[in-house]
């Protein structure tokens, strides 16, 4: 073996000048300009101009609705004529719900159920829980179906999949579906927030706002492929490529604390600091910032969301934030929305609720010290039956 | 299939030798890993000078901590002649019981460690009795493991982590005693390392561990003279489940509440043992070895991340290490 050595070194190094020189033959072309300059990559094939334009005017438009409740408010609404459905009740609504395997889905499915007690109306509240899973979430809505619901809410897990099995529904209850959508017309009305855009251009424009000229970012994403992380990227993407700020990195977290933690000291030992953290979620906003505490740098200008744990340290720690949502308070409104179909009255169609943004003005207002670390500011849930402890707060 | 795989190679193993073969270039030494880990070193400190500020350090040590315990639970495993493919859902375990009972609650942090620690103890007793009295080759004993705890955790928590670790849990994965002189801060994750290290050799250096080694180098020759193999078999794996249940406080600690922070540790750790100079199959390599190699492998990642290689490729590395390594050691035991 000890002969043998030198031979495999030499025919390794062998090898490695062979590549190195096959490359000094080609052609000098000059290397493609793939990106725009900015680091952030290739625009995705997610990316809807016409959509991405008619969020961020949204972001503007005033809401028509009582103030104090936007989980009723709609923005530029069309409203379309129910009378059709108008039953008497009471009533028997079902749910088919994608899952609840997020803190974000956990909060918004108690809101739900908070909300269906505030009506003595609805007699029999009936949930299917998919458990994120396409297929039986398919045969979820089929049973529903056959235990004679009024009316029913679907929050899809998928949009492609699902929407055969929303259109079957629609031929024979006056179906809702909010959050994600689907790819059909069929339904009453989809309910959810202004959308991705806003959320991913709004964390983005303050940073542009807050980092000087030339400054690094860390742009922290979950996965990709799914549509709303994608379009909050795909409008952060733009307004980055429009800046002068270096986005060093685009990375994925899938969503995990230890990862994100991870990346971002990684990030700071190659990098020395980061002057930007812009996150599609802010779930592991917090892994974020510790990875700065712990590393004695100073913490960045950093985009989160509406989680007790990121507002809390963002009071604490008095840091640079904003925080965009995607309120959790939307799961009220299918509730609202059934029992006005199955009343007859008009509703917004789509319904676009408002999207609050949490910035350092307003940031007080939406801590809660005895809430979990894990619940979301804006749920509109506080003066709903059973709040704070069915939120597991004290 | 341990045991063929040491009996087959017994004719190789030199009489006498029997031992960690700490010294010399022969299967099992040190050495190798020690001069790999000098020049990884020297490439970090002229990639990023400050590397060797004592504070610098001290923060690369803390996060090789988790890993290098790992290592030096998998190696009594490997030398014994088995595998532990569980530790790295052990500890994903771990970190989600410890969120859920502690549940942001200080004065839970103690008896939860405690129950953390027996757990780990728990699962490394199954895995040990499974192996060793149903004689199921722990390879697939600890895949089983491995599938059962990711089962029971997704189960457990609906596919999202609840609850969360106290400030008190976190300390030991984050924090550290402030104000030593020179260091800066004394990371506490470093003294439970120093801990655990000084522990294993002494192990190593006792009856147990010269019963261990000659369990792994021939198991048949160990049982006739008199060795338990069996009884040390199963604390082999009682120690590494308990390296997990340690590794899982301190990365817990380190990163909070995570659904994936042990995601892939077993092979890490496998690597690390290997790279450590440790012979798959059993009987050969030290634990010293098996730690530097974990020590190692974090400092090839960490000049990876300064070079800016991405972090997918840093599993193709390690698959790379394994290759090598034990091709190198096959060939190193046949000259």
């Amino acid at each position: 073996m000890r002969r043998r050595t030198p031979v495999l070194l030499a025919v390794c190094t062998a090898v490695a000048v062979g590549v190195v020189g096959c490359t000094s033959d080609l052609p000098g072309e000059p290397p493609k300009p793939t990106a725009t300059g900015a680091g952030t990559g290739e625009t995705s094939k997610f990316f809807v101009q016409a959509d991405h334009d008619n969020e961020l005017a949204l972001r503007t438009k005033s809401a028509t609705g009582p103030a104090d409740k936007p989980w009723e408010q709609a923005l530029d609404p069309k409203t379309v004529d129910t009378a059709k459905y108008k039953k008497a009740g009471p009533y028997h609504l079902c749910f088919s719900n994608a899952g609840v395997g997020n803190p974000w889905r956990q909060v918004g499915f108690k809101n739900m159920q908070a909300e269906v007690k505030l009506h003595p109306e609805i007699k029999t509240f009936t949930v299917a829980d998919a458990e994120s899973k396409d297929d039986k979430q398919i045969s979820d809505m089929t049973d529903l179906l056959g235990k004679g619901c009024d009316a029913l809410i679907v929050s899809p897990n998928t949009t492609a999949t699902l929407t055969p099995a929303v259109e079957q529904a629609c031929a024979k209850v006056p179906v809702i579906v909010f959050d994600r959508g689907v790819n059909t017309k069929c339904p009453v009305t989809f309910i959810n927030p202004i959308g991705g855009y806003a959320f991913g251009a709004t964390g983005a424009e303050f940073l542009v706002e807050k980092v000087k000229p030339k400054g690094k970012i860390l742009a922290l994403r979950i996965l990709p492929g799914v549509d709303v992380l994608e379009a909050r990227w795909g409008a952060a993407k733009v307004v980055f490529d429009k800046s002068d700020l270096d986005v060093v990195g685009v990375e994925f977290t899938d969503g995990d604390a230890a990862k994100t933690k991870t990346i971002v000291t990684n990030y700071l030992q190659r990098f020395g600091d980061i002057d930007g953290i812009w996150m599609d979620a802010g779930a592991t906003a917090v892994a974020a910032a510790e990875a700065f505490e712990d590393a004695g740098k100073p913490f960045p200008a950093i985009v989160g969301e509406d989680q007790q744990d990121f507002l809390k340290m963002w009071q604490d720690k008095k840091l640079t934030a904003i925080a965009p949502t995607y309120p959790t308070y939307q799961w009220r409104t299918p509730v609202i929305a059934a029992l006005k179909i199955l009343n007859g009255e008009a509703v917004a169609s789509p319904w676009k609720l408002p999207q609050p943004t949490i910035t350092q003005d307003n940031l007080s207002q939406y801590v809660q010290a005895d809430m979990p670390p894990l619940h979301y500011a804006m749920c509109g849930c506080a003066t709903l039956p059973g709040y704070p402890k069915d939120w597991g707060g004290k | 299939m341990s045991t063929e795989l040491a009996t087959s190679t017994t004719p190789a193993v030199k009489a006498g030798l029997g031992g960690g073969g700490r010294s010399g270039w022969g299967a099992g030494s040190i050495r190798p890993v020690l001069i790999i880990l000098v020049l990884l070193l020297v490439a970090v400190g002229i990639r990023q000078p400050d590397f060797y500020d004592p504070p610098v350090l001290l923060a690369f040590l803390k996060r090789a901590a988790p890993l290098i315990i790992l290592a030096a639970g998998q190696y009594f495993v490997i030398v014994a002649g088995d595998f532990d493919l569980s530790v790295g859902s052990l500890v994903t375990a771990e970190v989600v019981i410890a969120a859920r009972l502690i549940d942001g609650d200080p004065a839970a942090t103690w008896p939860v460690i405690a129950l953390l620690l027996g757990f780990g103890l728990l699962i490394g007793l199954v895995n040990g009795v499974v192996t060793t009295l149903l004689q199921v080759p722990s390879f697939i004993t600890t895949l089983g493991m491995y599938l059962v705890l990711v089962g029971a955790v997704y189960t457990w928590t609906g596919g999202s982590p609840r609850g969360a670790l106290s400030e008190e849990f976190r300390m030991f994965g984050r924090r550290g005693i402030d104000g030593v002189p020179v260091l800066g801060q004394l990371p506490y994750a470093v003294l439970v390392l120093a801990g655990v290290a000084v522990l294993a050799v002494l192990a190593m250096r006792s009856d147990f561990g010269k019963v261990l080694l000659a369990v792994g180098d021939n198991p048949r020759a160990a049982r006739l003279a008199g060795a338990r193999t069996a009884r040390i078999r199963t604390i082999a794996f009682l120690a590494s489940g308990l390296a997990a249940a340690v590794a899982a406080i301190l990365l817990g600690g380190f990163g909070g509440v995570s659904f994936q922070v042990g995601q892939g540790l077993e092979f890490t750790a496998i690597t690390a043992v290997v790279l450590g100079g440790v012979v798959l199959g059993g009987g050969r390599g030290s634990v010293a070895g098996a730690m530097l190699g974990a020590l190692t492998l974090q400092t090839l990642l960490t000049l990876l991340n300064l070079l800016g290689v991405s972090g997918a490729l840093s599993s193709a590395v390690q698959g790379l290490i394994i290759l090598a390594a034990v091709a190198v050691g096959t060939l190193r035991r046949r000259t």
